[in-house]
């Protein structure tokens, strides 16, 4: 069948026009009728590098969240821990990115608690839910123990953590387990996540565990028969050795 | 918010992933003028998915680079109608896909034909075993393995699928599954090279009596030219597959596969940034006229077509259908309505094992590197006496070593702190997982229908899912997670560590990316949205893609099916709806 003959079948269904745009009105993006793939010299879209500066963290709120990841991570004889790994960089500058913000996140009203298995229902995203944590575990330290966080043994800080994570320490603005929880997963994020955002300095966390990084080609190792590999780690932005004569 | 129209075109898709790419591919070599209009954005390898960044954990997975943004659009989920549904703020169990290439971007590329028995569920288990319970709603296709076999034959070309033939023209051939449905050519390419952990596992299974194979594979084993004339290039053995694209060109995709054909073609039309907020209809409802969309201006657009295949997401279909008023919405009171009916997902659980002093180097990895058994999938055993139908593969999968993701401790570790940590640490390369991969039947209480209270960012109300696993499912997950407990202790390991699938359905941790239903295909336009040829009962002019259409979900990856099914419909709209356009089936 020719196109012509597929065309007229199928105009017999068409309804009748009325005033068209033409195609150039749109702010869609159009690609294709002949011209092929729409491929344009730079115009890559590597990642974003974030801030060498502290952007979210008052000092105090800064002294209190390396202090919690360096208790979840803590450095030990054994290896690095969130300190060596610079995790509170990395908080800081997930909060004051889009990720604190919420900005991808669904976060239209009405709010209620929910069940534990409908997941994150806070009206806070996670930079004002931090905020407002970090601000009930100040007091409760402070009420407590008339310390800062950061500034109790860390015997009694794992105590007060243990607290959080069993809920038997509460907060009135948000809750303390929510809080727990994503600062433990952010915390992990950031130990283990590429150095570019701030967090696993110097591949710390990766030449810990023996994770290579960001290789490419391990074609050569498929066949390793349950011995160890021994690769440096590599991260997107390569590796100091390579930049040195 | 103005509304302008536009010149029409002969078919206009709604959403570009694997399925639009299959339609635009087949109907404008066929002769006709396509639209495709595609919520997200432009994506190409080139530029998106480059080695010197695809492998980015933070950025694609835990910030879901190339996902769906819920701030655009959610859902709703709750585990019973008595809950009140709460929207997924951020996602976690499954992620959908966003932009050209859709889901099949970020796909694994586990690419399994379902059983034969699988698109015959309701006939063939009732013939052997009686009428199954009260409330399970599973179905037949309508469609049979048979008549889709040429179309997975062709999908498996495209993709270049890396495997080995178990059953040819109804031969047992040696390495391959057996339980499959008999197979017209081999695969295209040979299996992947498979690694220390598939050998342990291939070795056990053996010695449980079980018959391992390697697992039908989208990354490819070695350059490939495609029937389209498209090169794929062989896998690197990154371990950066399911939720990131691919720099390599190693992995069959939309943009590997077949878009730089199409894009080609005079008579194909992208509109990218484009989100189609409702399918059309003429007055007397029997016919679709055309899409309303919004473009990134807030402007929206009608735009007339003469024909409409939905190949948006499977949730994103139904919820488009249902603010569309087309079709009668499910209603799990009455057992009434077909529109959100049966919603399925996949039942997953697993045992991880433990090496002492051997290495299994999980970061030498892809998405598809994997052996399997079919022993427990489908009917390929008795279900006589257990209260259940269906089954799963179980397999040993090197895919996940990346550290944010995948760091399994023993039991008993605590969650945090130097004890935590120091565990991490000593079994990070030492780990390898059996997992099960378990069907999931259509109950009458799992359904997705519009939520009452949340809207999206246009002020439409979101999709709502109520489910939670059945009965079947509890079975099921109980009878084969031991099987795959028992490969995991034959691996030569120490401790192995058992995953059941126990609780309500839990919307947080990650599971999988495979939801069905809502769209059903059937025999009956009383039963079903769709009849065998994926067309709209109600408007003979409308065609539904994707795994929307599954009536229940088998024990496997949806994608060889959903591939399969597109061009099935494809082929019935070229050779019977032009010539002669209206109804396929005759209700």
């Amino acid at each position: 069948m020719s196109y012509t003959t597929r065309r007229g079948v199928l105009k017999t269904l068409l309804f009748g026009g009325t005033a068209l745009a033409t195609p150039s009105a749109l702010w869609a993006v159009e690609y294709g009728r002949g011209e092929g793939m729409p491929w344009v010299t730079m115009r890559g879209d590597p990642p974003y590098y974030g801030t060498t500066d502290a952007r979210f963290f008052t000092p105090d709120e800064r002294a209190a969240v390396a202090a919690i990841s360096a208790r979840l991570i803590p450095s030990d004889d054994d290896g690095p821990g969130a300190t060596e790994a610079d995790v509170v960089t990395f908080l800081d500058r997930q909060m004051a990115g889009f990720y604190g913000r919420g900005q991808h996140w669904y976060m239209k009203g009405p709010f209620a608690e929910g069940t534990d298995t409908q997941g994150y229902q806070s009206e806070y995203p996670p930079a004002e839910l931090y905020r407002h944590a970090l601000a009930e575990l100040d007091a409760y330290c402070r009420a407590q123990d008339d310390e800062s966080f950061a500034g109790l043994s860390e015997g009694r800080q794992d105590e007060i953590l243990t607290g959080l994570d069993e809920e038997k320490i509460t907060f009135d603005a948000v809750s303390a387990k929510v809080f727990f929880d994503l600062i433990l997963k952010n915390t992990i994020e950031g130990y283990f996540a590429d150095p570019i955002y701030g967090g696993n300095r110097d591949m710390v966390a990766w030449r810990y565990v023996g994770f290579p990084g960001t290789r490419y080609d391990y074609r050569d190792f498929v066949n390793h028969g349950g011995a160890p590999i021994q690769l440096e780690p590599v991260s997107l932005m390569g590796r100091p050795g390579w930049s040195r004569p | 918010m103005t509304r302008k129209k536009l010149s029409g075109f002969d078919v206009v898709l709604v959403g570009f992933g694997w399925t639009g790419a299959i339609y635009a591919e087949k109907l404008t070599a066929a002769g006709l003028e396509v639209l495709a209009l595609e919520r997200g954005p432009w994506r190409d390898t080139s530029k998106d998915f480059a080695t010197t960044f695809a492998q980015d954990e933070l950025r694609y997975y835990w910030r879901h680079g190339m996902f769906q943004e819920t701030a655009q659009s959610t859902l709703t989920f709750r585990n019973n109608g008595a809950e009140t549904a709460l929207p997924m703020r951020h996602w976690g169990s499954f992620l959908p896909g966003n932009g050209v290439g859709g889901s099949g971007v970020h796909w694994n590329g586990q690419t399994y034909r379902f059983l034969p028995s699988d698109f015959v569920a309701r006939s063939h288990n009732e013939e052997r075993y009686g009428p199954l319970p009260d409330g399970m709603t599973v179905q037949d296709y309508g469609v049979t393995y048979d008549e889709l076999e040429p179309h997975f034959d062709y999908f498996e070309k495209i993709c270049g699928i890396c495997g080995k033939a178990g059953n040819l023209n109804g031969q047992t051939s040696p390495g391959g599954n057996p339980f499959e449905g008999a197979r017209s050519s081999e695969y295209p390419n040979p299996p992947m090279q498979m690694t220390f952990s598939q050998d342990r596992f291939e070795a056990s299974a053996r010695d449980l009596g079980l018959n391992p194979f390697p697992v039908p594979s989208a990354n490819m084993s070695r350059a490939y030219v495609n029937p389209l004339g498209l090169q794929l290039a062989p896998c690197t053995y990154c371990g950066f597959c399911e939720k990131y694209g691919c720099g390599n060109y190693s992995k069959s995709s939309p943009q590997t596969t077949i878009l730089p054909v199409l894009m080609e073609r005079p008579n194909f039309t992208l509109r990218a940034e484009s989100e189609v907020l409702s399918i059309d209809k003429s007055p007397d409802g029997s016919r679709v006229t055309g899409v309303t969309y919004v473009d990134t201006s807030g402007d929206s657009f009608f735009q007339p077509a003469e024909m409409v295949v939905m190949c948006a997401y499977p949730l994103e279909n139904t919820r488009l259908m249902l603010l569309s008023q087309i079709g009668t919405p499910y209603n799990p009171q009455t057992g009434k309505g077909v529109v959100g009916k049966n919603y399925c997902y996949q039942v997953m659980s697993g045992a991880t094992v433990f090496f002492e002093d051997e290495f299994t180097n999980g970061f030498v990895g892809a998405g598809a590197l994997g052996m399997a058994v079919d022993d427990y999938n489908g009917d390929n055993f008795d279900h006589s006496g257990l209260g259940f139908i269906g089954g799963g593969y179980i397999a040993c999968y090197t895919t996940n070593a990346r550290p944010i993701e995948s760091h399994p401790v023993p039991d008993g570790v605590p969650e945090w702190g130097s004890a935590w940590k120091q565990s991490v640490a000593a079994n990070f390369l030492k780990t390898a997982t059996v997992g099960v991969h378990g069907a999931s039947m259509a109950h009458r209480s799992n359904y997705l229908d519009l939520d009452p209270t949340y809207t999206d960012r246009h002020n439409r109300p979101l999709l709502r899912m109520t489910y939670d696993f059945t009965q079947n499912d509890r079975r099921l997950t109980n009878h084969l997670t031991p099987v795959a407990e028992d490969i995991a202790r034959g691996m030569g390991g120490g401790e192995v560590k058992v995953s059941e699938r126990t609780g309500a359905y839990d919307s947080v941790p990650y599971q999988t990316t495979h939801n069905t239903g809502g769209t059903i295909m059937g025999t009956d336009p009383q039963t079903s949205v769709c009849n065998r040829f994926c067309q709209s009962w109600n408007m003979p002019n409308l065609f539904v893609a994707g795994a929307g259409l599954f009536p229940q979900n088998a024990g496997y990856n949806p994608t060889a099916t959903v591939g399969a099914l597109a061009y099935w419909s494809v082929d019935a709209i070229i050779n019977q709806y032009l010539p002669d356009p209206g109804p396929l089936v005759q209700p």
